[in-house]
C-alpha cells in the first residue's frame, strides 16, 4: 500500500509560467524514508512543499496529483487540507533559527497542533508535552515550556522542531533540509533523533537534502532532481554505486574522496607560520560605566605550517577556528602568543609581507565589494605595486582570470552578475594575484553547491601545486578537508586537541572529540563500508 | 543608461514633480506673471479664472500664481540649503563617529541620541525663539534640526559597511585605512544617504511650511506656502481657494518627493543593475 | 530581564542632563541678557542689575546652571513675564489638553491602521493592497494644517456639525468641549494613519515571508491564527517604536494643529510666548515637551520586550 503517491506534480512560477518542478512523480511506502536530492534550484523544496499547499503566493500547482492515504490533496478544499496539516502530515524546516516564532514560548508553539487536532486540554498538552521533551532529553522541561526559542542552540531548537512536530504522531513527515544549518556532530543527533521518533510512530519521512552522504545514510530510496525533473530514482544504494545518469554520476563524482595519497613529496619543508600559543580575546559589550570582561576565544594555540603544505583546520562552529585564520591575517588582534612568518615575529605593516599572507573569505556574496567591476576587484591588489604599469597590470588581471577558469568577458561584470560559484574565483584571483606565500582559506567552498565545490576544491589544489603557496584550509566539513589537505589539525573550543598527517587523523584518530567527529561525518566511504548504522526503519 | 526603465510609474511622477520645482525655481521670475508683492486692491479676492489672475488674488489683490511660484523658489531653496546644512553637519559627525569609533564615537553618540530627544520642529521652533524669524535664521535652525538623524543614519551606515568582508579584504590586500574608507566604505554609503537626503527635503519643506504657517518662518510679505495659508486662515469662510491652493502646492511636492525616493532607494540597490 | 530595564533607564539620565544644559545654553544664548529680556524695554539700569544679581547672573557660568536646575527639579519654572502667573501650573493645564489630542489621535490612528495594514499586507499585490499603499503615500503627503483647514471648511464651517473656534467650546465643557477636539482628533489620526500603515505593512510583509509563518501553517493553524498569534506580535514591534517617535514628534508639532483649531493648548502656549519674548514660558514648554518625549521613548522602549523577548536578554 502506498501512503504518498505524487503523479506528474508541476509547479509554476510567476505570471510567465516558469516550471519550477517538471512532471515529478514518486511513490512512498508507510513508514519508509525517501529522499529528494538536489542542488539549489532543482526545485526539490518547492516540490515538498506543494504536498501541503505552502509554496510562496507567486508559485502555483499547475497539474500533477497528490495522493495521500486515498485523497487527492491538489484538489481538496484548504479547510479540509489544514486538518492534514500538522495532523497526519508534519513538517520540519532548513532554518532552526527562523522557524520558531521569535515572540511566543516554546510550550505555547508546542501545544498548538495537539489541541487544534485532538482537542486536548492545555494540563493533558502540558503532560503530553513534557513527556516528549523527556523523550529528546531535553534539561529540564518544565523550564523549557516557559523558555523562548532564542533561548536555546540552533540544534535545541531543530530537536524542539522535531519533538513538536511529532507529537501529533503524523503518518507521514517532510523534512526540508533539517541539519544543513548545522555543525557536523548536531547534524549527527538531530537525524538519528528523527529517524528514532520516525521509526518509534510508524511514521514516514520525505527527506529533502542536498547532501548524498546524508542521504545514502538514512533513506531506503532515493529521487534525484535537476532543474525541476526527476533524473533518477530507485534504491539509495544502487543509485549511489551504479548511477546511470550523466547528473547523478557528476553528483556523486563530487563526494569528498580522498585525493590519492603520495603525490606530494614527503621531504621536510621549511616552516612558513607558526603560532605560538596563541590567544585572542574578544571585548566583552560595552558598558556605559565600567568594562565588562573579555571573552577569549581561542586558548594558546600551536600551530605550522609548512612552505606548500596545506594544514586543513576542523572543528565546530565557535570552536575560534576562524579565529586564527583571521588573526594571522591580522584582522583580529592577538592577545597572548605570538605568531612567526619565515621565522621572524610576523610584521603586516611592512609590505612585502603584507602582499604575501592573503585569505578567501567563506562567503563570496558579501567578500566582492558590490560596486567594483571583476577587473577592478581582481587588479586592486596589484594598485599596491608601484613598478607595475597600467597595461603590465591588465596583462597580469588577464592571466590570472585564465588560470582560476574565469571567462574574460566576466571582468567587466559586477559581483552579483556572477554565480557564487564564479564569485569564489574571483575572490581565489584576487587572493593569489599578487604570488603570495601564504593564503588562508576560511571555509572558502560551504557556501556553494556539491558540484561546484569539488570544482573550486580542485581549483584551489591546482593552483597551489602551481604556485606553491603555504594554505590554512579551515572547514567545519571533513569531506572538503579530506580532499585538499596535507595534513590537519582539529581544534574544539579553542584548543587543537589533535594534529596530524591527514591519514594518520581520517584513518587513526587518537583523540575522542575526532573520533566522534569522524563517526558522525556523512562520508560516503563510511557509510558504504558498514560503518554506520542501518536506517532505523528498516 | 537603463536607470529610466526602472523608475517605475512612482518614479516617473516623483522625477517630474522635482524636475518642474527646480524649473520654477530657477526660472520663476520669468515664469511669473506678476510681482509677487505688488498690490492691485481693485483685484481684491478675486476668484480663479479671472482675466489677469489665472488663479485669483489674496486679500491685497497679490496675484495668487506668482506668489505660489515664487513660494515655490523660496521653498526649494531654503529646503536645499538646510539639506546641505544638514548632510554637513551630519556626514562629517558621523563620519568621524564610524571611522574613529571608541570615545569619539560615544561623545558623538550620546551627544546625538539628546540631540534626537527634541522632536525635530521643537527644536527649530527653539532656535528660532532665540534667533528671531528670518530664512537665514530658518535655514540654520532646522539644519540642525535634521543634522541629527543623518549623524545616526551616517553613523550606523559606516559602522555595518566597515565589518562587511570586503572592507577586509581591502585591509588584507595591503591597502591603507585611509583608501580602504574612500575605495570601499564611502562609495557604499552613498546609497542609503541619497535616499535619506531626498526623504529630508520633503520632512524640510513640511517643517517650513509648518513653521511659516505659524508665523515664525519666512516673514512676510515674501510668500512662502506657508505664511499664505496663514495670511489666509481669517478668510477662509470667504476666500477657501487661499486656502486649497497653496496646500495643493505642498502636498503634490510632497508627494512626488516621497515617490522620488522610494524609486531612488530601489534604483540606488547595485543588485537591481541588470 | 531587570537588567534590561535598569541599562535603559540609565540611558537615559545622560540624555536628561544634556537636554537641561542645551535648554539652560540656549536661554542664556538670547540676544542680551535674560534679565533685560524679563524686564522688558521700559526697564532701568539699576532695576536690571538688582535682578541680574537675585537671578545669579553675576555668578559663573557653571554655577547658574546648578542653581537653575535646582529650581527646575522643585517645580520652580518662573513667572511669565506677560500675565504674572506661575509658569508650571499653566504648562501642566495646557498640557493635558494637548496630550488628551494627540494620544486620542495616535489610539484611533493605530486602531484603524493596524488590522488595515496587515490585511494589506496578508493579499499582498491584490488591488486592496495597492489602494492601501496608495491611499498612505498620499496621507504621507499632507501638512496637517492644510488638511486641518480643509477639515475646519468642511465640517465646522459648510456642515457646521462642530465649533470652528476651539477655544470657546473648550470653555464651555461636556459635550461641546468633545465636539471642539474630534476635529484636531480627525486631522492627526488621518495624517499618522499613512506613517502606521506603511510600517505595520512593510512588517509584516517581512514577518510572512518568515519560516515560522510557513510552519505555523504547516501545523493545520487557521489564517486568522496564524495572522493574530503569529503575525501580528512580531510585526508590531517595528511599529510599536514608530508609535513612541510618532506621540513625541506630534507634541513637538502640534502648536500647528492647536493653531488651526484655536485649542489653547501646550504648543499654542509655546508660539504665543515666542511672539511675546515671554522666555520663561518658552524655556518651561520646550524642556516640559522635550522631557516627556524622553520619558515617553523609556516607557515604549521598556514594554518592547513584551513584542520581542530577544531584546531583554
Amino acid at each position: 500500500m502506498t501512503l504518498l503517491s505524487v503523479q506528474d506534480l508541476t509547479v509554476e512560477a510567476g505570471a510567465a509560467q516558469v516550471q519550477v518542478v517538471r512532471r515529478l512523480s514518486f511513490d512512498l511506502e508507510p513508514g519508509k524514508i525517501l529522499a529528494l536530492v538536489g542542488e539549489s534550484g532543482s526545485g526539490k523544496t518547492m516540490a515538498a512543499r506543494s504536498i501541503l499547499g505552502l509554496m510562496p503566493p507567486q508559485l502555483k500547482l499547475a497539474a500533477g496529483r497528490l495522493e495521500f492515504d486515498g485523497i487527492d490533496l491538489a484538489a481538496l478544499p484548504a479547510k479540509e487540507l489544514s486538518r492534514i496539516r500538522g495532523a497526519r502530515i508534519g513538517m520540519i524546516f532548513q532554518e532552526p533559527m527562523t522557524s520558531l516564532n521569535p515572540a511566543l514560548p516554546i510550550g505555547r508553539q508546542m501545544e498548538e497542533a495537539l489541541r487544534l487536532h485532538l482537542g486536548l486540554s492545555r494540563a493533558e498538552c502540558r503532560r503530553k508535552i513534557v513527556t516528549m521533551l523527556e523523550r529528546i532529553k531535553m534539561p529540564d522541561p518544565q523550564a523549557c515550556l516557559r523558555a523562548y526559542p532564542h533561548e536555546f542552540s540552533g540544534g535545541m531548537r531543530q530537536r524542539i522542531m522535531i519533538a513538536s512536530v511529532m507529537l501529533t504522531k503524523p503518518a507521514l513527515l517532510i523534512a526540508d533540509e533539517p541539519t544543513t544549518a548545522l555543525d557536523t556532530l548536531i547534524q549527527h543527533d538531530v537525524l538519528n533523533l528523527m529517524t528514532e521518533l520516525a521509526a518509534e510512530n510508524g511514521t514516514a519521512v520525505l527527506l529533502i537534502s542536498h547532501d548524498l552522504g546524508m542521504v545514502a545514510r538514512y533513506a531506503e530510496d532515493v529521487v534525484v532532481m535537476k532543474n525541476g525533473e526527476a533524473v533518477e530514482r530507485g534504491k539509495t544504494r544502487t543509485v549511489l554505486a551504479t548511477p546511470s545518469h550523466p547528473y547523478t554520476q557528476k553528483l556523486v563524482d563530487a563526494l569528498p574522496r580522498r585525493s590519492e595519497g603520495g603525490d606530494r613529496d614527503e621531504t621536510p619543508r621549511k616552516p612558513l607560520v607558526q603560532l605560538d600559543a596563541v590567544r585572542v580575546a574578544y571585548p566583552g559589550p560595552t558598558r556605559l560605566i565600567g568594562k565588562s570582561e573579555p571573552k577569549e576565544v581561542v586558548h594558546g594555540v600551536d600551530l605550522t605550517i609548512a612552505e606548500g603544505e596545506t594544514l586543513g583546520l576542523v572543528g565546530a562552529s565557535g570552536s575560534g577556528k576562524t579565529t586564527i585564520g583571521r588573526a594571522i591575517v591580522g584582522l583580529e588582534t592577538v592577545s597572548g602568543g605570538g605568531i612567526r612568518f619565515r621565522g621572524q615575529p610576523i610584521d603586516l605593516t611592512d609590505p612585502a609581507t603584507r602582499s604575501d599572507v592573503q585569505i578567501i573569505f567563506q562567503d563570496p556574496f558579501s567578500s566582492l565589494d558590490p560596486r567594483q567591476r571583476i577587473a577592478e576587484i581582481i587588479g586592486e591588489p596589484l594598485k599596491l605595486d608601484r613598478q607595475l604599469t597600467v597595461r603590465a597590470r591588465r596583462d597580469r588581471v588577464r592571466d590570472v582570470c585564465d588560470e582560476v577558469g574565469l571567462p574574460q568577458e566576466f571582468l567587466s561584470r559586477l559581483p552579483h552578475q556572477l554565480s557564487g560559484g564564479q564569485r569564489q574565483r574571483v575572490a581565489i584571483a584576487r587572493a593569489i594575484v599578487r604570488c603570495p606565500a601564504f593564503v588562508v582559506a576560511d571555509e572558502p567552498v560551504s557556501a556553494l553547491d556539491m558540484t561546484v565545490q569539488k570544482q573550486i576544491l580542485a581549483l584551489i589544489r591546482e593552483l597551489q601545486d602551481r604556485h606553491g603557496f603555504g594554505c590554512l584550509f579551515i572547514s567545519h566539513d571533513l569531506g572538503a578537508v579530506e580532499q585538499v589537505a596535507d595534513r590537519v589539525a582539529v581544534i574544539e573550543a579553542g584548543n587543537i586537541v589533535e594534529v596530524g598527517r591527514r591519514d594518520d587523523i581520517f584513518d587513526r584518530p587518537q583523540a575522542d572529540y575526532t573520533k566522534r567527529l569522524l563517526d558522525a561525518a556523512m562520508l560516503l566511504s563510511r557509510s558504504f563500508a558498514g560503518a554506520a548504522p542501518a536506517p532505523a526503519s528498516a | 543608461m537603463n536607470i529610466l526603465s526602472r523608475m517605475g510609474i512612482g518614479g516617473w511622477i516623483g522625477g517630474a514633480v522635482a524636475l518642474a520645482l527646480v524649473v520654477l525655481a530657477v526660472a520663476g521670475s520669468w515664469i511669473a506673471p506678476h510681482d509677487p508683492v505688488a498690490l492691485d486692491l481693485r483685484a481684491r479676492f478675486a476668484a480663479p479664472g479671472t482675466a489677469g489672475h489665472l488663479l485669483g488674488a489674496d486679500e491685497f489683490g497679490r496675484d495668487i500664481l506668482s506668489r505660489l511660484i515664487y513660494g515655490a523658489r523660496v521653498s526649494i531653496l531654503i529646503a536645499i540649503f538646510t539639506v546641505m546644512q544638514a548632510m554637513l553637519v551630519g556626514l562629517t559627525l558621523g563620519i568621524l563617529a564610524g571611522y574613529f569609533r571608541g570615545w569619539t564615537d560615544r561623545v558623538i553618540s550620546v551627544l546625538n541620541d539628546s540631540a534626537l530627544a527634541f522632536p525635530g520642529l521643537l527644536l527649530a521652533l527653539g532656535i528660532m525663539a532665540v534667533v528671531g524669524a528670518s530664512a537665514t535664521a530658518m535655514v540654520i535652525a532646522l539644519g540642525f534640526a535634521f543634522a541629527p538623524a543623518v549623524v545616526r543614519v551616517t553613523r550606523a551606515t559606516v559602522m555595518s559597511i566597515r565589518e562587511k568582508e570586503f572592507v577586509e579584504a581591502s585591509r588584507v590586500i595591503g591597502n591603507a585605512e585611509g583608501i580602504t574608507m574612500w575605495r570601499h566604505v564611502m562609495p557604499n554609503c552613498i546609497a542609503p544617504l541619497t535616499v535619506l537626503a531626498t526623504g529630508m527635503f520633503g520632512w524640510v519643506i513640511l517643517a517650513e511650511s509648518a513653521l511659516s504657517f505659524l508665523g515664525l518662518g519666512v516673514p512676510p510679505p515674501a510668500p512662502s506656502w506657508g505664511n499664505m495659508l496663514a495670511a489666509a486662515r481669517p478668510f477662509i469662510q470667504d476666500a477657501p481657494f487661499l486656502i486649497v491652493l497653496p496646500g495643493i502646492c505642498i502636498s503634490v511636492t510632497l508627494l512626488g518627493v516621497n515617490l522620488l525616493g522610494d524609486a531612488l532607494r530601489d534604483i540606488m540597490d547595485p543588485r537591481m543593475q541588470k | 530581564m531587570i537588567r534590561f530595564l535598569v541599562g535603559r533607564l540609565a540611558m537615559a539620565v545622560p540624555t536628561l542632563i544634556i537636554i537641561s544644559i542645551a535648554v539652560f545654553l540656549m536661554m542664556r544664548a538670547i540676544p542680551g541678557d535674560p534679565a533685560t529680556a524679563m524686564l522688558g524695554d521700559l526697564a532701568t539700569p539699576e532695576m536690571i542689575a538688582r535682578l541680574k544679581a537675585r537671578m545669579g547672573l553675576d555668578q559663573p557660568l557653571p554655577v547658574q546652571y546648578f542653581v537653575w536646575l535646582g529650581d527646575i527639579l522643585t517645580g520652580d519654572f518662573g513667572r511669565s513675564i506677560s500675565t504674572g502667573d506661575l509658569v508650571l501650573p499653566l504648562m501642566l493645564e495646557r498640557f493635558q489638553i494637548s496630550a488628551l489630542i494627540v494620544v486620542t489621535a495616535v489610539f484611533l490612528a493605530s486602531a484603524v491602521a493596524i488590522p488595515l495594514g496587515m490585511f494589506a499586507a496578508w493579499r499582498q499585490g491584490s488591488a486592496w493592497d495597492l489602494s492601501t499603499v496608495a491611499v498612505s503615500t498620499f496621507l504621507l503627503s499632507l501638512p496637517s494644517f492644510w488638511l486641518g483647514l480643509i477639515i475646519l471648511m468642511i465640517f465646522g464651517l459648510r456642515l457646521g456639525w462642530f465649533p470652528v473656534l476651539g477655544t470657546i467650546g473648550m470653555s464651555e465643557g461636556g459635550w461641546t468641549k468633545i465636539a471642539a477636539l474630534i476635529m484636531p482628533v480627525l486631522t492627526l489620526l488621518l495624517i499618522e494613519m499613512g506613517a502606521i500603515l506603511r510600517m505595520i505593512r512593510a512588517s509584516t510583509i517581512e514577518v510572512l515571508r518568515q519560516e515560522y509563518i510557513t510552519h505555523a501553517r504547516a501545523k493545520g493553524l487557521s489564517e486568522w491564527t496564524v495572522m493574530w498569534r503569529h503575525a501580528f506580535r512580531n510585526a508590531f514591534a517595528p511599529t510599536w517604536t514608530l508609535i513612541g517617535l510618532i506621540l513625541g514628534a506630534l507634541l513637538g508639532g502640534i502648536a500647528v494643529v492647536e493653531t488651526v483649531f484655536t485649542i489653547p493648548g501646550l504648543g499654542r502656549l509655546l508660539v504665543q510666548a515666542i511672539y511675546t519674548r515671554d522666555y520663561p514660558v518658552v524655556q518651561g514648554c520646550i524642556l516640559m515637551i522635550a522631557v516627556t518625549y524622553v520619558l515617553l521613548n523609556l516607557l515604549i522602549d521598556m514594554l518592547y520586550p513584551v513584542f520581542d523577548p530577544k531584546v531583554a536578554r
